[in-house]
């Protein structure tokens, strides 16, 4: 479903920050994306939401090559891949309910299904009693809840997570996590860049990614023995 | 276009302050150059007038024979940029000598004979107000046989026609200024506008959302900014003329199509505002 063929990104100022990747991500699959600051996790995946275009190589996400498509069709892309980030990037001054509907409204959703919809992948990602909520009234945990929601309302076909526990406390990154999962044993693949090893352990059955300087150098699926 | 609309007046909802805020940025912007408009107008009304003046009077030669006067009648009402000819006699010359200056009233019935000489007054029409037209008028009328001598005032006449260069060259550059600072002002206060929704844009673009769906609200709202900034102009505009008719002295009010110009010049610089804003916000995701 997610394919990257020898790709490489480089930005003008900072030179190299991918170089001759390949990888694969099929349906369904969980798939963490490691590795230190600046090895190159973001990047890619921002690469796979077409928010960037490799300099060189292809990304194909869902049937689209970053090759072909033009920025104008980006958004059938986007449709398809979810993205949840460290920091949230949340609308403040809006309620949970409305910072899910407005995904959904401004991908085109038939305005009397807005809200309930919003509702319901609230109550997905437990928070139905805190749709009324404002923003800045959440926890940490709460608001990337809301963020998995808003990620969740085009129905993607994969969740990206860029460092997405980054900035919870213990418990409510076990409640991500689990929540993660919940939507992976969905259906969704998930691929989720984080540094923090010691969250990868506490998940064996996941597939892991290392990149360092912006190369591949380690895939749990490729070692001998493993899926 | 009703959902655009519809969110376009929410989002201005959504955020009051900043929308009026802009709106008045924009009204002041372009206040200056509805002053501007006010004062140019009124000086080219009062030069207009006094340019009405510019004449040429040829004086003719007394016993003209009628044949005389009327092939000069036909040169000179053939002449490009002339409005009108009129003819004055010799009793009609001393007539409006004697309403003119009375003092003559008291002289002219010792007069053995009337010595103010018939003439030609010849008139321009607006575009025929240039020192060339008015030149070749006179250069026209002296080498007709019925005329004996050509007045026009030269030099008042070349400084007119100087100081209306000077006047439309300074009103040219100046208008250009102040419209560019205020194509810079309505620039960033809608720049500012947008500003504040980055991160709107940022999650439309995140989620999915067509460019046109993000594009049109922006510009619509850019639109309705520019649009109450042109009325705030106006409105800004007519006050003051209305307090200087009050208080100073008789102003004429601009003409409406001058009106119409600066709202649509509002909205103009709302929509290409809004766009260059948003442009540049939806190429960072």
């Amino acid at each position: 479903m997610i394919k990257l063929l020898n790709v490489t990104k480089e930005f003008p100022r900072t030179g190299p920050a991918l170089t001759g990747v390949s990888l694969h991500v099929p349906k369904g699959a969980f798939v963490f994306l490691t590795g230190h600051s600046g090895s190159g996790k973001t990047t890619t995946l921002r690469l796979i939401h077409m928010s960037d275009r490799p300099t060189d190589g292809e990304v194909r996400v869902s049937g689209f090559s970053s090759i072909r498509t033009s920025r104008r069709e980006v958004w059938k892309v986007r449709r398809r891949v979810g993205f949840v980030f460290q920091d949230f990037r949340l609308l403040p001054g809006r309620s949970a309910l409305d910072n899910v509907a407005f995904a959904l409204e401004v991908t085109g959703t038939n305005k009397q299904e807005i809200r309930p919809r919003a509702q319901r992948l609230l109550s997905q990602v437990g928070l139905a009693v805190k749709s009324g909520s404002q923003i800045h009234e959440l926890s940490g945990g709460e608001q990337q809840r809301v963020a998995i929601a808003r990620a969740l309302a085009s129905e993607p076909l994969v969740l990206l997570a860029d460092e997405p526990t980054g900035n919870l406390d213990e418990r409510a990154t076990r409640g991500i996590m689990d929540l993660f999962w919940e939507i992976n044993a969905m259906g969704m693949a998930v691929l989720m860049a984080t540094h923090d090893l010691e969250l990868i352990r506490t998940y064996p059955g996941a597939r892991v990614l290392e990149l360092d300087q912006g190369e591949l150098v380690y895939d749990s699926s490729q070692k001998p023995g493993s899926g | 276009m009703a959902n655009t609309f519809r969110d376009a007046i929410s989002s201005l909802k959504r955020s009051p302050l900043l929308a009026g805020l802009s709106s008045l940025m924009v009204g002041m912007a372009l206040f200056v150059v509805g002053l501007f408009s006010l004062v140019t107008h009124n000086l080219r009304l009062g030069l207009s007038s006094v340019e009405e003046r510019v004449e040429v009077v040829a004086y003719l030669r007394d016993n003209l024979r009628q044949v005389d006067l009327d092939a000069a009648l036909e040169t000179l009402e053939t002449l490009p940029g002339v409005e009108e000819v009129r003819y004055f006699s010799k009793p009609e010359a001393l007539e409006r000598a004697i309403r003119d200056l009375p003092e003559i009233a008291e002289v002219s019935t010792d007069l053995e004979a009337n010595p103010f000489p018939a003439s030609l007054e010849v008139r321009f029409l607006p575009e025929g107000r240039t020192t060339e037209t008015v030149e070749a008028v006179v250069a026209a009328a002296e080498t007709l046989p019925a005329v004996e001598d050509v007045r026009y005032g030269r030099e008042w006449v070349e400084r007119l026609f100087f100081l209306r260069r000077i006047g439309g060259f300074t009103a040219l550059i100046l208008g250009v200024a102040f419209a560019t600072v205020a194509t810079l002002i309505i620039g960033t206060a809608i720049r500012i506008a947008v500003f504040a929704r980055r991160e709107e844009i940022y999650i439309m673009r995140l989620v999915g959302a067509r460019d046109g769906l993000i594009w049109r609200p922006f510009l619509l709202e850019g639109a309705v900014t520019g649009l109450l900034g042109g009325i705030l102009a106006i409105l800004f505009t007519w006050l003051t003329h209305q307090a200087v008719y009050q208080l100073l002295f008789e102003l004429e009010w601009i003409p409406m199509s001058w009106v119409w110009a600066g709202l649509g010049t509002g909205i103009l610089f709302g929509i290409v505002a809004s766009n260059l804003a948003v442009r540049r916000y939806l190429k960072e995701v």
